[in-house]
C-alpha cells in the first residue's frame, strides 16, 4: 500500500471544502445550500480517515469518527430537508435570499 | 412598682393595636377596652409617682444598637418631672376617654377614634419616660402622628383635612431645629443620655456659643410642638378635631410637651443665657400676643385655643425666668383647669350644635352642671384667689419678678388682666343673658361627660394646693430634690404686693367682662370699636396666616415651580438624551441584522480567515 501520500487526500479534502464552502455561501437554491453542506461534511471526513492512517499514531479511531459523522451527516440532512418542505409550503419558495423574516 | 413603669405606656398600645385589629366591629364596646387599659396606666402612674416619694430617681437601659465605640441605649427613666407626667397625662387621657364615651356617642367610627386616643396615649406616655433624647424624639414624632390623625379624624370636611396637614407641617418644621440640635448634641458629648449631656454642660465640654446654638434649636422644637410665637398658627386650626381631642391634645399633653421639653433640658438652658433670654422673651410676647387675639374670636373652642397658647407662653415664659418649679406647676394646674374648659366646652357644644359665642346665651339655667363647672374652670384660668391658676400664676410672677425680669413681668401681668377679661367674656356671652340659640331643647350631656368634668374641676381648684406661699411648697421641694444646684429654688419669693396686684388685675378683669358682657352696662365698643383697625387686626389674628401665606407660602410655591421646569428640561432633557441615544444606537446594531443567511455565513468565514492569518503570522503568541 503505498502510492497516494498523505498530501494528496488533504489536498482533495480542501478542494471538496472549498467547493462546498463556495456553493454553501453563493447559491440561491437552498437544496444546493443543504447539498454543498454535505460536500463540506464529507471533506471533514476524508481528513479524518486520513489521518487515522498517517497520523502520528495510526489507529481505527478516526475511521469510527467518521461512521458517526456520516450517520449524524444523514439525520442532519433530513431534517434539513424537513425544514425545508414545510418553508417551501409556506412561502411557496426555496430561494435563501428571501428567507429573511429575522432581519432588523 | 417602678420597675414595672414601662407597662404604662403599653397598656394604651394594647388599646390601639385590639381596636385596629378588630376593624371596628368592636363599635361602642372598644370604649371600654380603652376606658380599662388608660385606667391601668392611670392607677400604675399613681403607685409609680407615690413610690417616687421616697426613692430616687429609677433609670434603666438596655442595649439597642452599637456601631464603631459607640452604644445607644433604650430604657426608660423615672424621675420626679417624669412620674409627675406620667400621673397628669394618663389621668387626662382617662377622664377625656371617659367623656369621649357619650360626646362620641353615635359616631361611625367610634372605635377607631378610641384606637387613635390609645395610640396617643402610648406616644405621649413614653415620651415622658424617655431616658435620651433619641428615644424622645422618636415618640415625639409619634405624638405628632396622633396628633395628626385625630386633628383630621373629620376627615370629609375639608377644613379638618386642612388643619391636620397645617398642624403636622408647621411642628415639623420646629422637629427639624429640635433633631439638629440633637444631633449638634451627640456630636459634642458623643451622647444622647440625659444625665452624660447634663455633666458635659456642668464641666464645660461644649463652648458657650455652641451651647446657645444648641438650646436654641431644641427650644425651636419647643416653639413648634407648644404653640409658640411664631409656630403658633396651627392650633387654632387643630380645634376643627373632636372636642375631647382638643381637650386631650391641645390643651394638657402634646402641646405641654414642648414645655416638658424645656424643663427636661433645664440645665443646658440654664447654662445659657441667653437661650434662656430668648426662651423668657418668646414666651412673654406669646403670652400677650395669643391672649390679645383670644379676645374677639367668636369661636368658642378658638378662644380657649389662644388662651392655651398663651398659657403656654406663661410657662415658657416661667421657664426663661429661671422659674423652673413655676413653669412646671403651671404646666400641672393648666392641664386640669384647660381640659375642663374644653371638656365643659365640648358639653356645650354637645347641647347647642354650634361653636358661635354669638349664638349661645343665657345657658346657665339650662346646663345646670356644665354651667358651673366652665365657671369653676374660668375662675381657675382667670387666677382667682385660692383656685389652683392663682397660685401657679402668682409663682411665674413671682419667678419672673425674682429674675429681675420687669419688662416680662409687666408683659404677664398685662396678660393675666387680658385672661380673666376674655375668659369671662366667653363665659358671660355662654351662659349669661338671654339665648340667641335656635335650639329650643337644650338638654344637659349625660353621666359619662359631666363625670370627668367633675373630677377635672375638683383638680382644678384643690390642684394648687400642692405649692402654696402659706401651706409649703412641696412640690417645689419634691420636683428640685437632689437637683437644687441645678434647677433653682423650690419657690420663688417675692414681695407681698405682687400676689395683691395679681389678684387686682385679676379681678378688675372679671369686672370689665361683666359690666360689659353681662350687664351690658358698657357698650362692647367701649374697649375696641367692631370696625376699627385694631378690632380687624386682632379679628384676622394679626394676619399672621395671610403673611405666611403671601411669603413663605408663595416663596415655595415659587421655588417648587422653579425645580419643575427643572425636572422637566434638565433632568427630563437628560434623560430623554441618554434613552434617545441608547435607541439610535441599537438602530444601528439592528441595521446590521439583514436576515441573509449566507452573509453571515461569510462574515463568520472571513473572520475566522483574518484569525487563522493573525495565528500564521504571529505563531501563536
Amino acid at each position: 500500500m503505498t502510492g497516494v501520500p498523505l498530501s494528496a487526500y488533504l489536498v482533495l479534502a480542501l478542494v471538496l471544502f472549498c467547493i462546498g464552502l463556495y456553493g454553501a455561501l453563493t447559491k440561491r437554491n437552498a437544496v444546493i445550500v443543504l447539498i454543498s453542506i454535505e460536500l463540506m461534511l464529507n471533506a471533514a471526513n476524508i481528513n479524518l480517515v486520513a489521518f487515522s492512517k498517517f497520523g502520528v499514531t495510526p489507529s481505527i479511531t478516526g475511521q469510527v469518527f467518521s461512521l458517526f459523522t456520516i450517520t449524524i451527516a444523514a439525520a442532519e440532512a433530513a431534517v434539513g430537508l424537513a425544514i425545508l418542505m414545510s418553508l417551501y409550503r409556506n412561502r411557496k419558495t426555496v430561494n435563501v435570499d428571501e428567507m429573511e423574516i429575522m432581519k432588523n | 412598682m417602678m420597675e414595672h413603669a414601662w407597662l404604662i405606656p403599653i397598656f394604651p398600645l394594647v388599646t390601639f393595636l385590639v381596636l385596629l385589629l378588630s376593624g371596628g366591629r368592636l363599635r361602642e364596646r372598644g370604649a371600654f377596652i380603652g376606658i380599662i387599659c388608660t385606667l391601668a396606666s392611670f392607677v400604675l402612674s399613681l403607685l409609680v409617682l407615690i413610690e417616687r416619694f421616697k426613692e430616687p430617681t429609677y433609670n434603666i437601659s438596655i442595649d439597642w444598637l452599637s456601631f464603631g465605640g459607640t452604644q445607644l441605649t433604650a430604657g426608660f427613666e423615672i424621675n420626679q418631672l417624669n412620674a409627675l407626667m406620667l400621673v397628669v397625662v394618663s389621668l387626662v387621657s382617662l377622664l377625656v376617654q371617659i367623656y369621649s364615651k357619650g360626646y362620641m356617642k353615635g359616631e361611625v367610627r367610634f372605635s377607631i377614634f378610641y384606637a387613635y386616643l390609645g395610640f396617643f396615649t402610648f406616644a405621649m406616655l413614653g415620651l415622658v419616660m424617655a431616658p435620651n433624647l433619641l428615644q424622645l424624639y422618636i415618640f415625639w414624632e409619634l405624638v405628632g402622628v396622633g396628633s395628626f390623625l385625630l386633628i383630621g379624624f373629620y376627615f370629609y370636611k375639608l377644613e379638618a383635612k386642612a388643619a391636620a396637614k397645617k398642624a403636622f407641617i408647621m411642628t415639623r418644621i420646629g422637629d427639624v431645629g429640635l433633631l439638629i440640635g440633637i444631633i449638634l448634641l451627640f456630636w459634642e458629648t458623643g451622647s444622647f443620655e440625659y444625665g452624660e449631656i447634663f455633666q458635659a454642660v456642668q464641666s464645660g465640654m461644649i463652648s458657650s456659643e455652641k451651647l446657645t446654638l444648641i438650646a436654641i434649636l431644641i427650644f425651636i422644637g419647643a416653639v413648634g410642638k407648644s404653640g409658640q410665637f411664631p409656630l403658633h398658627t396651627w392650633l387654632p386650626d387643630a380645634m376643627e378635631g373632636p372636642t375631647p381631642v382638643s381637650a386631650l391634645i391641645h390643651a394638657a399633653t402634646m402641646v405641654a410637651a414642648g414645655v416638658y421639653l424645656v424643663a427636661a433640658m433645664f440645665p443646658l438652658f440654664m447654662a445659657s443665657f441667653a437661650a434662656m433670654q430668648i426662651v423668657a422673651i418668646t414666651g412673654g410676647i406669646t403670652a400677650i400676643f395669643a391672649a390679645s387675639i383670644a379676645i374677639v374670636q367668636k369661636d368658642v373652642k378658638r378662644v380657649l385655643a389662644y388662651s392655651t397658647i398663651s398659657q403656654l407662653g406663661f410657662m415658657m415664659l416661667a421657664l426663661g425666668t429661671s422659674g423652673y418649679v413655676a413653669g412646671v406647676f403651671h404646666l400641672m394646674t393648666h392641664a386640669f383647669f384647660k381640659a375642663l374648659l374644653f371638656l365643659a366646652a365640648g358639653s356645650v357644644i354637645h347641647a347647642i350644635h354650634t361653636q358661635d359665642m354669638e349664638k349661645m346665651g343665657g345657658l346657665w339655667r339650662k346646663l345646670k352642671w356644665t354651667g358651673p363647672m366652665f365657671l369653676t374652670g374660668t375662675l381657675a384660668i382667670s387666677g382667682f384667689p385660692l383656685l389652683s391658676g392663682f397660685f401657679s400664676k402668682d409663682e411665674i410672677l413671682m419667678a419672673a419678678w425674682e429674675n429681675g425680669s420687669y419688662i416680662l413681668f409687666g408683659l404677664a401681668v398685662v396678660t393675666s388682666f387680658l385672661t380673666a377679661f376674655y375668659m369671662f367674656r366667653l363665659f358671660f356671652m355662654m351662659f349669661a343673658g338671654d339665648s340667641r340659640s335656635q335650639v329650643e331643647q337644650v338638654k344637659e350631656s349625660p353621666f359619662t361627660m359631666l363625670i370627668p368634668m367633675l373630677a377635672l374641676a375638683l383638680l382644678a381648684v384643690i390642684g394648687g394646693y400642692i405649692q402654696t406661699p402659706w401651706f409649703g411648697t412641696f412640690l417645689g421641694e419634691w420636683l428640685v430634690e437632689g437637683n437644687e444646684a441645678l434647677l433653682g429654688a423650690s419657690h420663688s419669693e417675692g414681695p407681698v404686693w405682687i400676689m395683691l396686684l395679681a389678684v387686682l388685675v385679676s379681678l378688675a378683669g372679671i369686672y370689665l367682662a361683666y359690666r360689659i358682657y353681662a350687664k351690658k352696662k358698657l357698650p362692647r365698643q367701649w374697649l375696641v370699636k367692631e370696625n376699627s383697625e385694631v378690632y380687624r387686626i386682632l379679628e384676622n389674628k394679626y394676619y399672621i396666616d395671610e403673611i405666611y401665606h403671601f411669603t413663605a407660602g408663595y416663596a415655595i410655591k415659587g421655588f417648587s415651580i422653579f425645580l419643575s421646569y427643572i425636572e422637566r428640561f434638565i433632568v427630563g432633557g437628560l434623560v430623554s438624551t441618554v434613552t434617545s441615544s441608547i435607541e439610535g444606537l441599537g438602530k444601528i446594531g439592528s441595521k446590521l441584522q439583514t436576515g441573509q443567511v449566507q452573509q453571515y455565513g461569510m462574515i463568520a468565514f472571513l473572520g475566522l480567515a483574518v484569525l487563522l492569518v493573525i495565528f500564521a503570522v504571529t505563531g501563536g503568541i
